[in-house]
């Protein structure tokens, strides 16, 4: 169990990088998503919900093969395989993060928008300075959640060849034949590493609860 | 132009692909929903015997990643002198992670149940698998049906880790035609829109069929529909029948 463990362990800091990268990517490219799809001109709206549509219909391990294997295989461009997970990975958590930011911002009270409208406040001061602080508390909890489900989906990557838990788990199994073992200290990995994103989602919806009662 | 001309040389291949893609996603729904029901009967069951291993296969089922699952069942069983075809394993695997999923939507369905209508039931002094069989669950079934036919879609995206153990489904039909002729690009988007025309398809007939629902399309995993008090549209069902 423990020889395992260690060899397995090689592969945790590409397993974190992946999922921290494509979750930074994600969480800045998914508020732009959310803000577009809540505008009223269609012609505004109607891209952002295009992209968001198509990130999440087709499948994380096809994205990843496309990137990889078509865009990153040129003579311009040559993605390594972390770049062309994080890409790929960050993009479809994007769409995902982007219904995430949006519930957030409908649970800001409309008075509070109208407020801002009363004061004429700019739109960037609008967002920066009350809508956010509002809507962001509110969309910690289920991003703690996508932050799990992309900690799981990250082992996609290892089909293109990220030398992260996964890839280290198959490559040991082919040597030693212990696919049991080496798959189930795999397994416990992932679960483990979840647990502090999950301990945030539960410390945040405390304070939400509380926040909650209080009003 | 020449794009669409090697299409039509790939289609019939990868309309054998989606076949397999689409029998692995009815085998591992036969095999994971009746499991997942059983998993969410036994998570609520009085007996910790029974309700913890439960518990402890849907959170492992849950948390570990899918294709995870599905090498353990690849390189594992053999160990165990079974040798099955990558097919039955992904279908095994698979199959697995669908009843941890549909376990807790079930789970989700029992306890949308009013309390009241358990202790009628108790009242009136029913069994407790007459109780679980002609109150409890028709009126469930009618919560879950929604977030199953979003987590099928899942699924049927889902089916396409089985590339990595070699099932012949669509994504290893891809991969093979491109690594004979070096179209990569040809052949992933061509995957990609099979892929893609059919999720999205079922998204907008989810959509028009109950319409208040919030989209159901994720990646892996969805972060429970949280209650929302200033947003009625943001209700949870079973909030909405107690009111």
């Amino acid at each position: 169990m423990s020889t395992i463990l260690s060899e397995l362990a090689a592969g945790i800091p590409q397993t974190i990088g992946i999922t921290l990268a494509s979750f930074v990517v994600a969480a800045v490219l998914g508020l732009p998503l959310a803000v577009l799809r809540r505008s009223e001109v269609w012609l505004v709206r109607l891209p952002a919900v295009v992209v968001v549509e198509v990130l999440r219909a087709v499948p994380p391990i096809v994205w990843l093969f496309l990137i990889y294997y078509s865009l990153g295989s040129t003579d311009q461009v040559r993605l390594t395989t972390f770049q062309a997970a994080v890409i790929g990975l960050g993009l479809i958590y994007a769409a995902h993060l982007s219904e995430a930011y949006r519930a957030g911002l409908n649970a800001v009270p409309v008075g509070q928008w109208e407020a801002t409208r009363a004061l004429a406040l700019p739109r960037r001061q609008m967002y920066a300075r009350v809508i956010l602080p509002q809507a962001l508390v509110v969309v910690v909890p289920p991003m703690a959640t996508f932050a799990i489900a992309l900690l799981k989906d990250s082992a996609i990557a290892s089909v293109i060849g990220a030398t992260d838990i996964t890839f280290q788990a198959v490559q040991l199994t082919q040597q030693d034949l212990n696919g049991l073992g080496n798959f189930t200290v795999a397994g416990l990995l992932y679960i483990a590493l979840g647990v502090p994103f999950a301990l945030v989602a539960r410390g945040a919806d405390r304070v939400l609860s509380r926040r909650l009662v209080g009003s | 132009m020449s794009m669409l001309s090697e299409w039509q040389d790939y289609l019939p291949d990868f309309l054998d692909g989606l076949g397999v893609t689409l029998e692995l996603t009815a085998v591992s729904l036969l095999v994971g929903l009746p499991l997942g029901l059983a998993l969410a009967l036994a998570m609520a069951a009085p007996r910790r015997a029974v309700r913890w291993p439960a518990i402890l296969l849907v959170e492992v089922g849950r948390g570990a990643p899918a294709l995870v699952v599905l090498y353990f069942v690849y390189y594992g069983l053999p160990q165990l002198s079974l040798t099955w075809s990558s097919f039955v394993c992904a279908a095994i695997a698979l199959g697995f992670t669908t009843a941890a999923y549909t376990a807790d939507i079930f789970r989700a369905g029992i306890n949308s149940i009013p309390v009241g209508h358990r202790e009628a039931c108790q009242a009136l002094g029913l069994s407790h698998s007459k109780e679980l069989r002609l109150v409890v669950l028709p009126q469930a079934i009618r919560v879950v049906i929604p977030p199953l036919v979003g987590f099928c879609i899942l699924l049927y995206q889902g089916t396409s880790l089985a590339f990595a153990v070699s099932v012949p489904e669509l994504l290893s039909r891809a991969y093979s035609q491109a690594s004979i002729t070096y179209q990569f690009t040809a052949t992933l988007t061509l995957a990609g829109l099979v892929y893609g025309a059919i999720s999205l398809a079922a998204v907008a007939l989810m959509r028009a069929r109950w319409p208040r629902r919030a989209p159901t399309v994720a990646g892996a995993a969805l972060p429970p529909e949280r209650p929302d008090r200033t947003n009625p549209s943001w209700e949870t069902t079973s909030e909405r029948r107690e009111r």
